[in-house]
């Protein structure tokens, strides 16, 4: 085994300290060591989207990242958007569209939809999609995401919801 | 589905980095946006004995203006250039064509040292750099060498980069005044590798086109120029008979391969008209400019 990394790394708010096997993906770290099963793994290969993960704020693929690149640095997983009490703005129009069936897809669709709402508010029915596009559904439930992306971007212009984290 | 077992070395300094690339003696690889290493690591289609780490290299991250140029620092992220000012300025086909890399969250991550030096024949940038007649600055611990982007490619995947060199910066021409320009790629998904892709500048001169340069991605082993098609461009009036031409020399000089994605003959067939479209809009843009 090759000599372990030492990191400091904040996920959802809180600061963990780990010694790391390198070739260990984040995604890994968050599930297996760290017990947020929230990011789903589907490719492996950067592929599916399904473990889009926010790393100082930005979208990434949590398996295309290694944890030992992160010292220092903050995730932010599906766990810490909101909570089923106070569910982010997101999370709650996917909730109103039934924008998801089995429910693989949707930690990456919430995290890649708010990194897109972020960066483009005003993203038209043409880049929402274009934004969504590398986040595979295996339910092939397309349109009901579409839909609720376009009502959480209306919702967040009209100011009416806390603002995306 | 797991990387093989490597060393993790986090560097800070090209310095560092080039020396722990020669300590590796060619079984050391780059770390940069990762967007391409870490799906070969996962497939363990690469198994080097250490990761080196240059994504806190301070200083390797810049667009800057150098008078009739835009120089690029290797691990500048796709996101910095598709939202770079003086990339939209300068090099306005640079900016459409970084909207066809990958999706956000790659975008996010993903370098334009990192994408030149993976060299995927079906990748924006390559191409780019070869359209743009871009010089790229390679570092390593003897010294530095800049070689041009049609030196720089030398097959799929293959590069001139020395097992101990690494790609720093860069250098790219802004585009002539008055220049039209235009990308066009066909891909299954958006945001996924093209089936076809066709670049191209020119600039209008009367009724001739000049300085044509056109650059095409997805129909051969790398990036290419399409120089006949270039020089037939320029020869003479630019009428109907000359786009077509032009596009029919570009469907001979291409060599695609059958995939799973498409067969030979769709994309030889798909370049040609991707090609006539790009020509057509770049002549409009350039006469548009010509009376801005």
């Amino acid at each position: 085994m090759a000599k372990p990394v030492s990191i400091f790394i904040k996920v959802n708010g809180r600061t963990y300290q780990h010694a790391v096997e390198p070739r260990l993906l984040l995604s890994d770290f968050l599930r297996i060591e760290l017990g947020l099963t929230g990011t789903h793994v589907g490719c492996e290969h950067g592929v599916c989207g399904a473990c889009t993960i926010f790393v100082n704020g930005d979208s990434a693929r949590s398996c295309l990242l290694l944890a030992a690149q992160l010292d220092g640095m903050e995730v932010t997983t599906v766990e810490g958007l909101g909570t089923s009490a106070a569910m982010h703005p997101v999370q709650k129009a996917f909730h109103e569209h039934h924008a998801l069936q089995c429910g693989f897809c949707t930690p990456g669709m919430l995290m890649t939809a708010i990194d897109l709402l972020r960066k483009s508010p005003h993203a038209s029915d043409e880049e929402i999609r274009e934004g969504l596009s590398g986040n595979l559904c295996r339910c092939t439930g397309y349109e009901n995401i579409v839909r609720a992306v376009r009502a959480a971007a209306d919702a967040l212009k009209d100011g009416n919801t806390e603002s995306a984290t | 589905m797991k990387p093989p077992v490597f060393d993790y070395l986090s560097v800070a300094s090209v310095e560092a980095a080039t020396a722990a690339l020669a300590a590796a003696a060619g079984d050391g690889k780059l770390l940069a946006g990762g967007q391409s290493l870490m799906p070969m690591l996962n497939f363990r289609l690469l198994r080097p004995s250490v990761l080196i780490d240059i994504n806190r290299i301070p200083d390797l991250a810049y667009v800057k203006e150098q008078s009739d140029r835009i120089r690029i620092g290797a691990l500048t992220r796709h996101r910095t250039l598709e939202g770079s000012d003086l990339v939209a300025k300068h090099l306005p086909v640079l900016r459409e064509a970084m909207g066809h890399v990958a999706h956000l969250a790659i975008r996010n991550r993903g370098t334009i040292g990192g994408s030149l030096s993976h060299a995927d024949p079906a990748a924006e940038l390559p191409m780019m750099s070869m359209l743009l007649d871009a010089d790229l600055e390679l570092a390593s611990a003897q010294g530095s060498r800049t070689l041009s982007a049609a030196e720089f490619f030398l097959g799929a995947l293959t590069t001139n980069l020395a097992d101990d060199e690494m790609l720093v910066s860069v250098s790219i021409p802004k585009l002539p005044s008055g220049c039209g320009w235009a990308f066009e790629e066909v891909a299954r998904r958006s945001g996924d590798f093209a089936l076809a892709c066709v670049a191209i500048t020119l600039n209008r001169d009367g009724d001739h086109v000049s300085n044509a340069r056109i650059g095409m991605m997805g129909v051969g082993e790398t990036p290419m120029r399409a120089t006949e098609a270039e020089a037939l461009l320029i020869s003479g009036p630019l009428d109907d008979r000359l786009v077509l031409a032009a596009v029919s020399s570009i469907r001979t000089a291409v060599d695609p391969n059958t995939d799973l994605h498409a067969s030979a003959d769709y994309r030889r067939h798909l370049v040609g008209v991707l090609a006539e479209r790009a020509i057509r809009k770049a002549w409009a843009r350039a006469t548009e400019a010509s009376r801005g």
